[in-house]
């Protein structure tokens, strides 16, 4: 380990020496991790290129977000952080606050204000979930259906998941007890309001495990995000759940038969951390970015990409037309009014703490 | 032997022809047969046909035309393992996974023979090759010959009346399958067995059998008990395959009293035996064996035709003497002489006359 | 050596080399120089394979056992847990919960209580978020004492008249008391925690002020190492002033002459009021007036634990003894049993499938045979997931195959086979991506079995059949015992297949290992569960061993 650090060292002071005329105390390489795809390339549209280009920054793209957590822990083991910025999903970075592995952001005083002068911190409000996190989208995991596939009547609301007379047909759920126990139990009766209070009981899980067993031969488990999309597509499920964008581009760029139930959609975020150990160059760079990147413009500008919300409230007026699709975004937000009637916020310090146990039972259930 | 050969033809190829692909015939128009109990042995050059007719004998092929009968009856629809012949082959086909008893008594298993008869059997079939120690090992564990033994009794032990082998003794040394041959033969005779025998050695096929078919190009060449094959080869192929041989190439002169003139290409006259000329002006390639060639005048006939030879080469082999001349132009001409007390040894350079007696050389086809 | 007789014996009649050293020597001498070559030559690769392969597994193996987090985190928590009777269902005592107090100060301060809420929710679900606002709402019970301190003489807001107490400067220091808290931030950060601190414990302050001394020392190296901040100037943290207030309860200060002795003994007088720690925490959060934290922590404070094997196999290590988990949890187990039917499975038709094409293979022209090969390797060009992704596309329910089906009538339209998400399309998938690795050794075992064998069988009067059986099938089994091996390893460990057309029947236990390793970050479970697979695999080839026998498995 110590000769690797001398030798890290060492190249970090060749390479320093190197571009001291550039930018005397910021490294000039960047490493940014996210989840890849169409969401990668909004993020390189809207943050990526223009700060590129105005700070002469090469970015190295890495899609590893879908476990980042995982790979951070052993980076950090290993004393070897090579990455600088990491967009994770909220849950994801309360765990990597939770274990040291993600610096602590004071939003006020290392992130933009709005234009208008409010604080970040009043901007982001309590989207601000976590003290490492900086968040950068809403998204919810919501349902789409096949219209050509559920007959005359469209569903309405999301208890139609759980209605199979009025819904024959296999659904796509997410082979996780997140989200799906929170519809079940409120499909099954539950006030909104009580929905945790209740899945944090023996008897709450085993209810909505048992509203989940109603359509258990009817589901078709899916573990990611692109599947159900492809299962719609395909015709082998008639509804299931994804996340919202990810129905955005199969009903608007790809014109399929396809239709958004926004009832009890999930709000989620997705934002970034900046890993802990990182060299005082790194982190330097990494916070200018993040400054950067997590503005009121920037966050605007991501939604002519793809169809998530931004996080700050002074972005939302900002938000305009796809960029290559020309249609209007805010209608398709999940945070749009008309789309937001019926919402129900992740709970995250609950599956913080339950995370473990209910996964345990819901896979015993699913092996049953 | 020889009076039952005709009417009692045990193994017969009657116009028995082969090919793979249909367009060259590895055999061309077979006929053969075999009285009961007899040694024959196929020999050839690779690729002459013999093996691929030990197969069709043995059922692994089946022959393009043709009838191929065992005893009387016609075998060529009958599959291998209902034909009740015995087989030995090139390296040995021990199975490796069972013992030397489990090997032999394999074949008796398939004949569903009980197990205390089996195992006499296999006993005696080992006592036949004086390997009965050895029941209990696996082929791995034995030597090429034991192996090879082995695998003769295997081919024995369920009696078959018609044993096959494939080059057995190809992969021995000079003195194991100088032993095993005698072996064989022995065994053979004493079991009354029929056995075809193939192999490219021609010491094997004449020390061996009763009689010997020399294969070339998809025939038989010659079929004919060894010395038959080596004093009197019927064409020159033969004669040039079984033993050392000089060959002159000329015309023939005349033919008279049971002796035909041959003048050389180089004009030197010389007496042979007409066998594939029949007169006058026909090309010939005579043939002669190193050891019938005499350099003493006076064991010829007066008027025998002698040619100037030239000595090139001059090798003491021990028992006998192996000299190398240059004779009508050609120096691939090569006498032997034994190593007696009164035999000239030769020195390169000198010049000597040689002659035969005429029955000795014989005039082949060209 | 002197005696050297003339056919190269020496006196005890050893044979001697020609330069009169016993041959024996020269020997080993020759042959070390020879082995010391090879090893070099190998070296390479004894070195990867020890750091690619040994240590990791090592690694592994410690990793499903290490439990030093709990008493690194909670050193002195876990020793008055010690002396705690859990089973009398009352709450520890005080001094458990003044222990708790300091020790979780200073880990919330290093950011390693959440760490250890983490751990510890996977044994008792809540901790987590215990832990994690227990350690938010920490400065509150320090606020109690220091505010009141403050208050009474405005000194104390001075971070100097704290150095000018407790720095030894001049006088005597405590070596012990610096080299223990030195080791307690070390053991807790996993920081060498070796930087110059500019401070060190004054001896007589430390007899005298034993807990603020402690967490003053804590304070000064995590502030110097940590935060790399002179601890001169700085205000030390709430926890040393509490720490304070309770040594001045008990504390003889009659004695004492050091600097700012009048501020002490003033404070001492005025006799402030120190937390009641358990009503404290209580206040956080009632769930620590409740036995089943502190028993958590008690069960699960050893530096080694079996927790996470006997999690592994369904069970739970509980401060009764070990216990079934609930039934409705209950699923490793079954995923262990699952996957190893699976993998017979999917060997058992790997070798149905792949003998008859090993066979072919060796049994047709070279020609033929390489391209038979290309086709039996063909898989390989292509990445797993693709392969995986086609079979989706074969298998689903308006699939390839069920369309076929529907179209030529055989299957009605409203009842499409159910191909896929279950233990059927695991089996077909996961048996056509392994099928090359049993043709493999199968052809090349079988490719050196000459085909004579068969022929002289059948001229001894066996059938195709019985040749076959008898003397082919034995000779071909160690490419069997090779290839069965090699997919039912590698099956046993697949889990991209199994993830993606397993629905939730087929998957495997690497599927858990692989969430718990990704998602859940219970490593040391996923240590334990691979651990157990690792040995299951190794009892098998040892079962293999015996039975078959494992020089009987040729891979050519």
């Amino acid at each position: 380990m110590k000769l690797t650090k001398t030798l890290l060292a060492t190249t970090a002071l060749t390479v320093a020496a190197g571009m001291v005329n550039a930018d005397g105390h910021m490294s000039s390489e960047l490493t940014i991790v996210s989840w890849g795809g169409a969401y990668s390339a909004s993020q390189k549209g809207a943050y990526h290129d223009p700060y590129a280009e105005a700070n002469g920054v090469t970015i190295i793209n890495d899609d590893s977000s879908a476990e980042a957590v995982a790979k951070l822990r052993a980076m950090s083991e290993a004393d070897n952080v090579t990455w600088d910025v990491v967009d994770v999903v909220a849950a994801d970075a309360i765990r990597l606050c939770d274990e040291g592995l993600a610096m602590e952001i004071d939003a006020d005083t290392m992130l933009a204000d709005a234009p208008d002068g409010t604080k970040a911190s009043e901007d982001f409000g309590d989207l601000l979930v976590s003290d490492c996190f900086i968040p950068q989208i809403v998204y919810s995991t919501t349902f789409g259906y096949r219209t050509d596939l559920v007959g005359d009547t469209a569903p309405t609301t999301v208890c139609a998941v759980f209605d199979t007379d009025a819904y024959p047909g296999k659904r796509a759920l997410e082979k996780r007890p997140i989200n799906n126990m929170e519809w079940a139990l409120l499909c099954d009766g539950v006030a909104k309001g009580d929905v945790y209070d209740v899945l944090a009981t023996q008897e709450g899980q085993d209810k909505a495990l048992a509203k989940l067993d109603t359509i258990k031969d009817d589901v078709i488990w899916w573990s990611a995000g692109a599947d159900t999309p492809q299962l719609l597509a395909d015709g082998e499920v008639i509804m299931g759940s994804t996340y919202n964008g990810r129905l955005f581009a199969a009903i608007e760029e790809q014109k399929l038969p396809v239709a958004m139930l926004w009832d009890a959609q999930v709000f989620d975020l997705d934002g970034w951390i900046i890993p802990t150990g990182l060299s005082p160059e790194r982190q330097a760079r990494a916070l200018d970015y993040i400054m950067f990147a997590t503005d009121t413009q920037r966050l605007a500008d991501q939604a002519q990409y793809i169809s998530y919300g931004p996080a700050r409230k002074s972005s939302a007026p900002l938000v305009g037309k796809h960029i290559s699709l020309g249609i209007d975004m805010a209608p398709h937000m999940p945070t749009d009014p008309n789309n937001a009637k019926n919402t129900f916020l992740y709970n995250y310090e609950f599956w913080a703490d339950y995370r473990d146990d209910i996964d345990a039972k819901f896979q015993a259930w699913l092996a049953k | 032997m020889a009076d039952t050969k005709n009417n009692d033809a045990f193994v017969e190829f009657e116009r028995v022809q082969k090919s793979y692909d249909g367009v060259n015939l590895v055999v061309k128009d077979l006929n053969l047969s075999m009285p009961r109990g007899e040694f024959l042995t196929m020999l050839g050059p690779s690729g002459s046909g013999k093996t691929t007719c030990l197969m069709m004998l043995a059922g692994f092929e089946t022959a393009t035309h043709g009838d191929i009968r065992l005893g009387g009856t016609s075998i060529n629809n009958i599959p291998p393992h209902k034909r009740g012949i015995g087989m030995v082959f090139q390296n040995y086909a021990l199975f490796p996974h069972m013992t030397v008893a489990e090997n032999l008594a394999f074949p008796l298993e398939v004949r569903k023979i009980g197990k205390s008869e089996r195992e006499e059997k296999v006993m005696r079939a080992l006592g036949m090759v004086q390997m009965q120690d050895f029941a209990g090992r696996r082929p791995s564990q034995l030597s090429g010959g034991q192996q090879q033994r082995i695998a003769l009794s295997r081919a024995l032990v369920f009696e078959p009346e018609l044993v096959l082998m494939d080059e057995p003794l190809g992969a021995l040394d000079k003195q194991l399958r100088e032993t095993l041959q005698f072996e064989i033969t022995k065994l053979a005779h004493e079991l009354g067995i029929t056995t075809v025998y193939v192999t490219h050695d021609q010491t094997e096929a004449l020390t061996m059998s009763d009689r010997v078919a020399v294969f070339d190009d998809g025939r038989i060449q010659q079929l004919a008990p060894p010395d038959k094959l080596y004093e009197e080869p019927e064409n020159s192929f033969v004669a040039q395959f079984i033993g050392e041989n000089n060959t002159l190439e000329g015309v023939v002169k005349e033919i008279k009293g049971g002796v035909a003139l041959v003048q050389l290409d180089n004009g030197d006259l010389i007496d042979a035996k007409p066998i594939n000329v029949a007169q006058a002006g026909q090309r010939t390639r005579v043939s002669i064996r190193p050891e019938r060639v005499e350099m003493d005048k006076s064991r010829l006939q007066p008027d025998a035709h002698t040619l100037k030879a030239e000595v090139l080469e001059f090798i003491y082999m021990g028992d006998i003497f192996r000299t190398r001349l240059r004779v009508a132009g050609k120096d691939d001409f090569v006498i032997k002489t034994r190593n007696a007390p009164d035999q000239v040894r030769l020195t390169p350079g000198q010049i000597i006359d040689i002659g035969w007696l005429a029955e000795d050389c014989r005039a082949l086809d060209a | 050596m002197s005696d050297i007789s003339a056919d190269g014996l020496d006196a005890n009649g050893l044979v001697l080399a020609a330069d009169g050293t016993p041959l024996k020597r020269s020997l080993a001498r020759a042959m070390r120089r020879q082995k010391l070559r090879a090893l070099l030559l190998v070296a390479p690769l004894l070195i990867f394979v020890l750091l690619t392969f040994i240590v990791p597994i090592a690694s592994m193996l410690f990793r499903s056992v290490e439990n030093d987090i709990v008493s690194n985190t909670l050193p002195n928590t876990v020793q008055e847990l010690g002396r705690w009777d859990a089973s009398t269902s009352e709450l520890p005592p005080e001094p458990v919960f003044e222990a708790m107090f300091f020790d979780m100060f200073i880990a919330a301060e290093a950011k390693r209580h959440t760490r250890l809420g983490t751990r510890l929710n996977y044994e008792q679900t809540g901790i987590s978020s215990l832990f994690r606002q227990t350690g938010r709402k920490l400065d509150d019970i320090g606020k109690v004492t220091k505010k009141p301190l403050e208050a009474f003489d405005s000194a104390w807001k001075d971070g100097e008249t704290w150095y000018a107490i407790f720095n030894a400067g001049d006088a005597p220091a405590s070596k012990n008391l610096m080299k223990s808290q030195r080791g307690l931030l070390k053991r807790l950060t996993s920081d060498p925690a070796s930087g110059d601190v500019n401070f060190s414990p004054r001896a007589d302050v430390t007899k005298l002020l034993p807990k603020a001394a402690r967490e003053y020392t804590a304070w000064a190296i995590f502030t110097a190492v940590q935060d790399e901040k002179d601890p001169a100037t700085r205000d030390p943290w709430e926890s040393v002033y509490t720490a304070l207030i309770l040594d001045l309860k008990t504390a003889d200060l009659s004695g004492y002459t050091g600097p700012n002795e009048d501020l002490l003994k003033a404070a001492q007088a005025a006799d402030l009021p120190v937390p009641a720690f358990s009503e404290a925490f209580a206040d956080m959060d009632k769930d620590w007036a409740t036995p089943v934290p502190w028993k958590t922590i008690q069960t699960h404070s050893g530096l080694y634990t079996s927790g996470y094997f006997l999690n592994a196999i369904d069970a739970q290590k509980t401060d009764d003894g070990v216990a079934w988990q609930p039934e409705n949890k209950q699923i490793l187990l079954k995923l262990f049993g699952r996957t190893l039917i699976m993998s017979l499975i999917i060997t058992g038709s790997c070798i149905m499938l792949g003998y008859p094409i090993a066979w072919l293979l060796s049994n047709v022209s070279a020609r033929n045979a390489n391209l038979l090969l290309i086709l039996v390797l063909l898989p390989f060009w292509t990445s797993l997931l693709v392969r995986t992704s086609a079979w989706k596309v074969m298998l689903q329910q308006n699939g390839v195959i069920n369309e076929v089906l529907v179209w030529i009538g055989l299957v009605p339209d409203a009842e499409r086979l159910i191909l896929i998400n279950n233990q059927f399309g695991t089996i077909v998938a996961m048996t056509h991506i392994l099928l090359p690795f049993m043709i493999l050794p199968m052809y090349s075992v079988m490719s050196t079995i000459p085909p004579v064998y068969l022929r002289a069988a059948k001229s001894m009067g066996a059938t195709n059949w019985t040749a076959f059986w008898r003397v082919y099938f034995p000779q071909s089994i160690p490419g069997i015992g090779a290839g069965s091996i090699l997919v039912f390893i590698l099956s046993i460990g697949y889990y991209i297949t199994p993830e993606i057309v397993g629905g939730t029947k087929g998957v495997f236990i690497s599927n858990r290992i692989a969430y718990h390793i990704s998602s859940s970050l219970n490593w040391g479970l996923a240590a334990a569960l691979g651990t157990i697979l690792l040995v299951v695999v190794l009892a098998l080839y040892w079962a293999y061993d015996r039975i078959v026998g494992i020089d009987n498995v040729k891979l050519g």
